[in-house]
């Protein structure tokens, strides 16, 4: 299988701080590549430069077989961008939003027209077609974001954090368009702070912290990494926690982690149900009151956790490249740009 | 095919722009309604304790008035690109196999339209107050062409200040800092010989002060006899329409290529 995309040795730098690191990966076509980070991994910068916005200190990309540094021109042809910003004019209606952007890609006048009404309909803003885009909530504004993205039949899209400020519903909803463009065989590059959206949405994760990669795989094998499941107990009585943390070290599989203030203590299990039921028997053996107790899959905290040795937080707000802040959809970019200044 | 494709892009960046001004028409109105605003508190408030040797005050006035405006509605270029450049839309564009200099040449482009709907108000308020125009039509339309002509230039100066500063609040305060000095220093709203010699050497070679004069002459607002007109020897005065070309010309040989590479610029940081 040939890879559209192809990232090989990306070197970012602002100043002082390095936004990509020798950054390496690709993208067979007809796939998706889930892109996992946290705040000012570089997340965003590899999909700038990926989609010619940006020129990398060193390195080489490949899109779609093209050089993505000599031929910038032929590559924007051949792609289709949506970033965490929701770029789409909102003085415009969604009609002429995406009749502009078909335009824009020299369409031709019939053809972008057709094709936005299409569009439109697909995504289910028909009946908001010719509003403008001042009145659509935050929802509707990605999926025209998304539509914009999808206006040339592009070989290749790259989906920057789609669901980032969606509230649970709206990111429910624009999980199924994306996984309907994936069922079409579209190849995809999507960047996102969710484990759960890697998850569902990609066939391959690479993790990337501070600009390098630091995991690879499909969603399972980075779970099997980390272990599993994880059990999580909060006690009533902090006194205990010493007691109950070498009851978990003896049920878990792993390093067990302890919040001291909050009381909370979790380890990664191998057994599932089966360790939930053995650690409370323990507690109940030793009466120790649990006041909250639960199985749950891995987040992106605990890949953080487990890959890095510290949590997914943004590595700080100071950071000149601030690029994958998570701005609510329909708010402004001011965040990025002063960062930026 | 790219000078073709930068005129077609542009086209329809333009036209983004124009239904702008359509979907917020408090933008229009408040674009004209500055202007109308300068031509009543100048005509009535100065208008009776400025004298202008040979003409009536409110003649004078309006080609400088004219000037004034034109310079100041090309501050619009550098907030429009700021704006787009703040919510993202810039990066859109620059995703997209358009021409790289489409952008500008459509937001100059729709700021030259808004100036042209600018103008034509401005010029029915003169002639409420009294202002007229003496000369044949070719004149006057040269003078509007001369006008138009400045000011398309003068928005590639903002485009490129409104690509340097990305937000809508420094280029406006950083437009201000520039544009007041260089309106007020000039022969738009006094006479030049009653300028301090000074500031007069400045105001002199100052183009909105030729822009001001050229208008003045072809629109025909100047005193019928010679010996009262403008006695300055300085070689701007002396040929005002076409030293005014002249930096229009200039600025656009300077400051298009410099906006381009700002815009390729500013948005891959």
């Amino acid at each position: 299988m040939t890879d559209a995309v192809v990232a090989e040795g990306l070197v970012k730098r602002y100043g002082d701080v390095t936004a990509l690191d020798e950054l390496s990966l690709s993208v067979p076509e007809g796939t998706v590549l889930g892109l996992l980070g946290p705040n000012g991994a570089g997340k965003t910068t590899t999909v700038r430069v990926l989609t010619t916005l940006l020129r990398p200190d060193a390195g080489r990309a490949e899109v779609a077989g093209v050089d993505v540094l000599a031929r910038p021109r032929e590559v924007r042809r051949r792609i289709g961008l949506s970033g965490q910003y929701a770029a789409v004019d909102e003085y415009l209606t969604g009609y002429e939003n995406l009749d502009m952007v078909g335009r824009l890609y020299h369409l031709g006048r019939r053809r972008s027209a057709d094709r936005a009404r299409e569009l439109l309909e697909r995504f289910r803003l028909d009946r908001a077609a010719d509003r403008p885009v001042k009145t659509y909530s935050g929802g509707m504004r990605r999926r025209l974001d998304l539509a914009g993205a999808l206006v040339a039949d592009p070989q290749v899209l790259f989906l920057d954090e789609p669901t980032t400020g969606l509230d649970p519903r709206s990111r429910q909803d624009m999980w199924q368009v994306i996984a309907d463009l994936v069922a079409g065989g579209t190849t995809l590059l999507l960047t996102t702070q969710y484990l759960e959206e890697a998850d569902r949405l990609a066939n391959r994760i690479v993790v990337i912290d501070t600009g390098r990669v630091i995991a690879e795989g499909t969603a399972d094998e980075l779970k099997d990494r980390l272990g599993g499941e994880r059990l999580e107990v909060v006690i009533a009585d902090g006194a205990r926690l010493d007691e109950v943390r070498s009851v978990l070290a003896l049920v878990g599989a792993g390093e067990v982690s302890v919040a001291v203030r909050a009381r909370r203590l979790s380890v990664a299990v191998n057994g599932g149900t089966g360790a939930l039921v053995d650690a409370l028997r323990r507690f109940d053996e030793m009466g120790v009151v649990v006041q909250d107790v639960g199985l749950h899959r891995p987040t992106l905290d605990d890949v953080f956790l487990t890959l890095t040795g510290h949590a997914a937080e943004a590595p700080g707000d100071d950071d000149e490249d601030a690029d994958d802040d998570g701005v609510p959809a329909g708010k402004d970019r001011s965040g990025r740009q002063e960062a930026r200044a | 095919m790219s000078a073709f494709s930068a005129l077609g892009d542009g086209a329809v960046v333009a036209k983004r722009n124009l239904i702008k001004i359509k979907r917020v028409p408090d933008l229009l109105v408040f674009t004209t309604l500055q202007p109308i605003m300068f031509v009543l508190l100048f005509a009535f408030v100065f208008g009776g304790s400025i004298q202008v040797p040979g003409v009536n005050y409110r003649e004078f006035l309006m080609a400088g008035i004219f000037a004034q405006t034109v310079v100041f509605g090309a501050t619009l270029t550098g907030t429009g690109l700021a704006d787009d450049m703040h919510k993202g839309i810039i990066d859109r564009f620059r995703s997209l196999p358009m021409s790289r200099s489409a952008v500008l040449v459509g937001r100059t482009f729709s700021d030259v339209l808004n100036n042209v709907i600018v103008i034509v108000v401005m010029s029915l308020t003169g002639l409420v107050v009294g202002w007229r125009i003496h000369t044949s039509v070719p004149e006057a339309l040269a003078g509007f062409a001369l006008l138009l002509l400045f000011s398309y230039a003068f928005s590639w100066v903002m485009a490129f200040v409104g690509l340097l500063v990305p937000t809508v609040e420094v280029v406006n305060n950083a437009a201000f800092i520039v544009l007041f000095p260089l309106t007020f220093a000039a022969s738009t709203f006094v006479p030049l010989e009653s300028l301090p010699s000074v500031l007069q050497r400045f105001a002199e070679w100052n183009p909105v002060t030729t822009l001001s004069e050229a208008c003045r002459a072809l629109f025909g607002n100047v005193p019928s006899d010679p010996s009262l007109r403008n006695n300055s020897e300085a070689w701007s005065i002396q040929h005002p329409a076409l030293y005014t070309m002249l930096w229009a010309v200039a600025i656009l040989a300077v400051f298009v290529p410099l906006a381009t590479r700002q815009y390729l610029r500013a948005a891959s940081r």
